[in-house]
């Protein structure tokens, strides 16, 4: 098996796209990164050679780079990946309750996923929404001024 | 009072597509600076306006552009739009994204016009969702209007704009380090000189501005440069996006005169303290800047009166510190991200913040001890200014030097009573 039939035609095209943005193919390593985790959600080892091989760099270069960054998952995670904002406004409002709220009704930590692959539970640095704190994203939703009570029904909403 | 920069912004209705852009006077600025005016036109008007770099440093705007090399042979130069907002504190890029993205795209394609860039890019911070949206839309209507693209407006000049979506990195936000991730790398910032100006982005001149800085360029063309420092009420020129969160009546965005004092934009603006709570300190401009306490209430929010108080203005948005807040958990909870975000390239730093982080959840928890006190006094003299690579470690050392100035007797309570009088 070479490295490059893990990649699905589908990411190639779109790797290629940025490929031909960038002055030389290691400069679309992020891109790609992002590409294959928007596909299979994160990225695994195997992706990531793959992913090297292609853009013709050493797995251990991309994966230093794969590391750096906070939103490239190098584990797998739940179908809905909640980021709860652990930053300074939030803390003054209350985000403190808001986790512990998440822990006790998901039963997960911070980095964890629920046995039922639903959430995923990330801290999350200020999410620019400081003014309406406390605040956390679930996928690409954002939510904010929240409150426990306004928890459950957020929750509900992701399966 | 004027409002160049958020008159047309308002989140009732839509934000305006390209032909209600154009109908409050949108593109004219474009227009003027295209076939009126220059590059070295441009650069001078903005240079003697004295628009101070937005995104905290406080630079002059047309100073920076100025060192571009415009003589020589430079096929490629690249004008770069640092929109990663990522300060904890900070979300005032988001508003002028969200209510007018063509406001941006028209004062980045004066400001690549004028160090005659043909690249640009937006580096937008990955969580600004709806900005994203928008600002794809909008530069595709600029596109199709002929504003981007080959030959804008019959003159003969050529520019791409191409957005970017970070991964989630602090670090991304130091204009050297943006270079880096944008070329693929690891977000580690890069020795200067040489500067961006001569060798950044893939080795070619490049300039870096922030969103709320680039916003500010249609006015001024517009308008000239007196009519931008005449917005001013301070020593600085113009208006300037200030935000204040925390405990509050109101929270929020509000663009002001430059130099508003501390005391009118909490206590008029945000409506003053929430109920039950009382002012006890505020960062006036973002995570990384110093406390300045009651003491400082008339205190003119500008980049030379926040120095001589021995704060920095920094990003404008305010962070409020209330009585009901404990102080150590405050820092602790900025040492904590910074921590988290320090890059790792230079040993101070990786190590230095840790155990910064280590030693305030230690005295947070009642397990402090008395000569941590003078710990983390070192540590803010061997952080600071100098010791490291980049600014990080040095803005993570504000908040706390200032906390222990100010705080003193709150760091020696946890000490002295074993536990958080907070909790
Ligand atoms: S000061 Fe911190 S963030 Fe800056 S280069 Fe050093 S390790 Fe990296
Ligand atoms: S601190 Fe939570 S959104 Fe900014």
């Amino acid at each position: 098996m070479t490295t490059l039939e893990t990649l699905t035609a589908e990411e190639i095209t779109e790797i290629d796209h940025e490929i031909a943005l960038v002055p030389f193919r290691k400069a679309a390593a992020i891109e790609a990164l992002k590409i294959v985790q928007q596909h299979r959600g994160w990225v695994s080892d195997e992706s990531l050679r793959a992913i090297a091989g292609h853009l013709e760099i050493s797995p251990d270069e991309l994966d230093s780079v794969a590391t750096f960054y906070n939103l490239v998952f190098r584990q797998p995670v739940g179908r809905n990946v909640i980021l709860l904002c652990d930053s300074i406004s939030c803390y003054v409002m209350g985000y403190e309750k808001i986790y512990g709220y998440l822990r006790d009704r998901l039963h997960i930590g911070f980095g964890e996923t629920t046995p039922d692959g639903r959430f995923t539970l990330l801290p999350n640095a200020c999410l620019g929404t400081c003014d309406r704190a406390p605040a956390l994203m679930i996928n690409n939703e954002l939510f904010r001024d929240l409150t426990e009570a306004r928890l459950d029904e957020i929750l509900d909403g992701y399966h | 009072m004027e409002t160049p920069l958020t008159r047309h912004i308002s989140f009732d209705r839509p934000p305006y597509n390209l032909s209600d852009y154009e109908k409050t006077g949108g593109y004219q600025a474009l227009r003027k600076a295209l076939t009126a005016m220059g590059p070295a036109d441009i650069t001078k008007t903005v240079q003697e306006s004295d628009l101070k770099g937005r995104g905290g440093a406080g630079f002059n705007t047309g100073m920076k552009w100025s060192f571009v090399p415009m003589t020589g042979d430079h096929p490629i130069k690249y004008l770069i739009c640092n929109a990663d907002e990522m300060e904890p504190g900070t979300f005032k890029d988001r508003m002028l994204m969200e209510g007018n993205p063509h406001q941006l795209i028209e004062g980045m394609i004066i400001s690549a016009f004028a160090i005659q860039a043909n690249i640009s890019y937006i580096f937008l911070r990955w969580a600004y969702k709806k900005a994203a949206r928008l600002l794809r839309h909008a530069i595709d209507e600029a596109y199709a209007a002929g504003y981007l693209g080959k030959n804008i407006l019959g003159t003969g000049y050529n520019l791409e704009m191409y957005l970017h979506t970070g991964v989630g990195r602090y670090i991304c936000g130091e204009e050297t380090a943006l270079l880096n991730a944008l070329e693929g790398k690891r977000a580690t910032p890069r020795t200067k000189p040489p500067f961006p100006q001569i060798s950044g982005l893939f080795g070619k001149p490049t300039i870096v501005n922030n969103v709320e800085t680039f916003c500010n360029i249609p006015h001024i063309i517009n308008n000239g440069p007196d009519w931008f420092k005449s917005l001013g009420g301070g020593s600085d020129a113009g208006t300037k996006i200030y935000g204040i969160s925390g405990r509050v009546k109101r929270p929020g965005l509000w663009e002001l005169p430059m130099g508003v004092t501390m005391r009118e934009l909490i206590e008029v603006h945000a409506g003053g303290m929430a109920n039950g709570y009382g002012f006890r300190g505020a960062l006036p401009g973002g995570a990384s800047t110093d406390f300045l306490v009651k003491e400082h209430l008339d205190v003119k929010l500008d980049f030379k009166s926040v120095a001589a108080a021995g704060s920095r203005l920094g990003t404008g948005t305010m962070i409020i510190l209330d009585d009901h807040t404990c102080p150590v958990g405050f820092v602790h909870n900025l040492e904590h991200f910074f921590a988290q975000e320090s890059c790792g390239w230079c040993t101070p730093c990786r190590e230095g913040l840790p155990w910064t982080e280590k030693i305030l959840l230690s005295i947070e928890r009642g397990e402090g001890r008395l000569e941590d006190l003078q710990l983390l006094d070192m540590h803010t003299r061997f952080l600071g200014p100098g010791n490291t690579f980049c600014a990080l470690a040095p803005g993570a050392m504000e908040p706390l030097q200032s906390a222990l100035k100010y705080f003193r007797e709150d760091f020696e309570k946890h000490i002295n009573q074993k536990k958080c009088p907070w909790r």
